[in-house]
């Protein structure tokens, strides 16, 4: 259980306590990656299954090594090497996979609501891994993680979040959390990628990337998807890329000196980011993939960990 | 117990630490390690006597064992992982593992297999400040501040200053933690 919680589906129920009370374990478990052997006995005889309907190899891995550290078991079923191509529902697939007795479900999905569907229909823990254009949670929980790591605390500090908001479950989630710990959030990107009404969920809205990064502590840059690119959101990638793109010029000018730069990844290099900036000194993109790890690990064991409703011990 | 006890129990048990690794020759390698929360202060304050007596003082570390239990689909939530923290490598050493009480010895059971996983240390010593009889387990303390038998259903609580009592103390109190 997180707080209240046996699924983690999105960060818009959790209240600041209990985003806070995964951050603080994740500092426990960060420490155990660093460890001469990574692995803790905690989890040992429990079962997480990745269930990924969209390629990813960042999320999944990353849920993968949390849980073999640890010592969970560990399963990775994707769309491609499954009976979805065969037709089979995801209710199917997914009574099927309950079916083998796991503790925790990962779950992605291109449809946003499907980890929601699952958690309402199955027994074990459900975790979103990304659900269309709702929330990917344990992003934006890493996020957090990274961001209060290098400022110590997020109260009073601001952070602009650049890109395709209309799309971005990093975005959603980012705003779901980023608020309840302090910070104040500016999104940044075309009008045409910016949902309409967005500032009623706290945040303010700019259209010219210099304002919105002016004074900022911190830059979320979201990766432009190509699907996106050459539809009528934006003509083409060198446009975008020269409004609303960050390189090492504009980057010198117009940011703080010590404003740290963040990415979900993958990165399109040259296109949202350019490799002067992604690879620069204030570049926290590798640390939030090592924090990704520690943060997951803290999902998992307060879901898996304990007898509580969402584990299997405690039913038996 | 009181505090002027609890002090002398811990002088007491670092004087025996002392003696014993000259006798053996291993003062040199010698290292503390605490268990949170109670075997910390406890750890902490032998490492302090040491130093004083010696002129050496050993490199001390802590152990969060949350994450090692073996209780934890008996418990209702996830036990709270604190830190861990040992910085020094654990070969050839010496490691005096603390605790404040010793009871069915599933703490030590749990602090010694992370500790394994830290390094091969030469030895393992169990320095206690309350050995409380009742164990569950095959392990013994090698240093006993004071040793009582109390019967089970009833809790054993060491508050240390350091931990933010006015004093510190030994309670025995019936009903304790079921």
């Amino acid at each position: 259980m997180i707080g209240r919680h046996r699924h983690l589906i999105g960060l818009e129920p959790f209240s600041r306590e209990e985003i806070l009370e995964v951050l603080d374990l994740a500092v426990s478990m960060k420490e155990v990656l660093s460890r001469p052997v990574k692995k803790v006995p905690s989890l040992r005889g429990k079962s997480v299954v990745n269930l990924f309907f969209e390629t990813s190899t960042r999320t999944r891995s990353s849920f993968e090594i949390a849980a073999k550290v640890l010592s969970a078991d560990a399963l990775n079923w994707t769309a491609a090497q499954s009976s979805t191509t065969k037709g089979e529902t995801l209710l199917d697939t997914a009574r099927n996979l309950e079916a083998m007795r796991p503790d925790v479900l990962v779950v992605r999905h291109s449809a946003s609501g499907a980890p929601s569907f699952l958690a309402r229909n199955l027994d074990c823990s459900v975790v979103s891994a990304g659900d269309g254009a709702h929330e990917h949670p344990s992003q934006g929980l890493l996020d957090c993680f990274t961001l209060r790591e290098r400022f110590g605390s997020l109260e009073g500090r601001t952070v602009a979040i650049v890109g395709d908001i209309s799309h971005s479950r990093v975005a959603r989630s980012d705003l779901h959390a980023l608020p309840k710990l302090g910070a104040k959030v500016r999104l940044c990107g075309p009008p045409t990628m910016i949902p309409q009404g967005v500032e009623q969920m706290g945040a303010t809205v700019h259209h010219d990337l210099r304002t919105a990064v002016a004074g900022a502590d911190a830059v979320i840059m979201l990766r432009i998807q190509h699907e996106r690119i050459g539809d009528p959101l934006i003509p083409n990638t060198r446009e975008y890329s020269k409004f609303w793109g960050l390189n090492a010029r504009k980057a010198a000018e117009w940011l703080k000196p010590d404003t740290v730069i963040l990415h979900p990844g993958p990165i399109n290099r040259g296109v949202e980011l350019s490799s002067d900036v992604a690879d620069g000194p204030n570049s926290l993109i590798l640390d939030q993939v090592q924090n990704g790890v520690a943060v997951r690990m803290a999902i998992l064991y307060l879901l898996a960990g304990g007898a509580g409703e969402g584990s299997r011990a405690g039913k038996a | 117990m009181n505090s002027e006890g609890v002090q002398r129990a811990v002088q007491r048990i670092a004087h025996e630490v002392l003696e014993r690794a000259r006798a053996e020759g291993s003062l040199e390698g010698l290292a503390l390690v605490g268990i949170r929360r109670g075997g910390v202060p406890l750890a902490e304050r032998i490492r302090a006597e040491i130093g004083r007596a010696s002129g050496v003082t050993p490199p001390l570390g802590t152990l969060d064992i949350a994450l090692y239990r073996d209780d934890l689909s008996h418990r209702g939530a996830a036990p709270v992982v604190g830190p861990t923290d040992v910085r020094f490598p654990l070969e050839g050493r010496t490691i005096v593992l603390a605790d404040d009480v010793l009871y069915t010895g599933r703490t030590i059971r749990a602090a010694l297999d992370e500790l394994v996983d830290f390094g091969r240390p030469r030895r393992v010593w169990l320095a206690v400040l309350v050995d409380r009889g009742g164990r569950e387990l095959p392990i013994a303390a090698d240093f006993a501040g004071t040793r009582f038998d109390v019967p089970e259903g009833h809790d054993v609580q060491v508050r240390w200053r350091e931990n933010g009592a006015a004093e510190d103390s030994v309670v025995v109190r019936e009903g304790g933690k079921p």
